[in-house]
């Protein structure tokens, strides 16, 4: 199922089981689910940078600058 | 600079990039909060502890300055950024213990939803039409960020970088130093895990 939503399963493969999935509503459900799962990982929002962080790689980024 | 075209987030990282090397902090510190998320949740499939995930990230960031004058636009800059880190993260010495190459060895899906003769048992109930806003309002977030954090750590690290930070095939490759199938596998048992936690959350 991976490789074949990552568009690597070989031509003869990919035929195989597209016809599968247009005789088998488990699968095309279990596929849809994965795609369903794909994009709700997607969605994981990302953390904001802590105050100390910020702080911490300013000073990281002015010591580079005035060592050029 | 050459970067990808019709890819934002590449040509706002580019801009970054080339503020800070004229000397603008507010550039760089930009461009740390852009990465800040994904660094720390790679560099967490590495070590066993957040504070020193942060150090890595900040090891990481050090590198970066050194480096950025090399950095020629040819691989995008979060892939560049993302392979120092997965050096930077080995460099530690204390990377969590690796299981065997592609990690644990449990199928996609528990094979007690197969017959004797592979057909479904117990299919796949249809959860989908569920909307994705409420879905996630509901507390699914926590469940697969929890998920994610019990995941082997080579998998964690696939699909983190693959589905939450939306790199191609090759660019996890590149950064995590895997072959094309090696990455589809850990993917495969990655996504299988948190798709039976998605389901077991829509089903409780």
């Amino acid at each position: 199922m991976t490789d074949y939503l990552e568009g690597s399963l070989p031509r003869g493969e990919r035929r195989r089981l597209e016809a599968h999935l247009a005789d088998c509503p488990h699968c095309t459900e279990y596929l849809a689910q994965m795609r369903a799962t794909i994009r709700l990982t997607g969605r994981l929002e990302p953390d904001d940078l802590s105050a100390e962080m910020r702080e911490d790689l300013g000073e990281v980024y002015r010591r580079w600058r005035d060592a050029r | 600079m050459a970067f990808r075209r019709s890819d934002p987030a590449a040509t706002a990282d580019a801009e970054l990039v080339a503020s800070l090397r004229a000397g603008d902090e507010t550039a760089f510190v930009a461009l740390a909060g852009r990465h800040q998320a994904s660094m720390l949740r790679l560099a967490s499939t590495f070590v066993p502890s957040t504070a020193i995930a942060e150090e890595v990230v900040q090891d990481t960031w050090v590198a970066v300055l050194r480096g950025i004058d090399g950095f020629d636009g040819r691989a995008s800059f979060k892939t560049w950024l993302l392979a120092i880190l997965v050096n930077r993260a080995k460099s530690t010495g204390i990377s969590e213990a690796r299981s065997t190459a592609t990690g644990d060895a449990g199928p996609a899906v528990d094979r007690s939803r197969f017959d004797p003769g592979g057909a479904w048992a117990s299919p796949p109930r249809h959860w989908i039409e569920e909307s994705e806003d409420r879905l996630l309002a509901r507390g699914l977030r926590t469940r697969l960020e929890s998920a994610l954090r019990r995941l082997p750590s080579r998998q964690r690290a696939v699909v983190i970088l693959r589905d939450v930070d939306g790199l191609t095939s090759e660019e996890v490759c590149r950064v995590l130093e895997l072959s094309a199938v090696n990455q589809r596998v850990l993917l495969h048992r990655a996504r299988g895990h948190l798709r039976a936690a998605v389901e077991e959350f829509v089903e409780a």
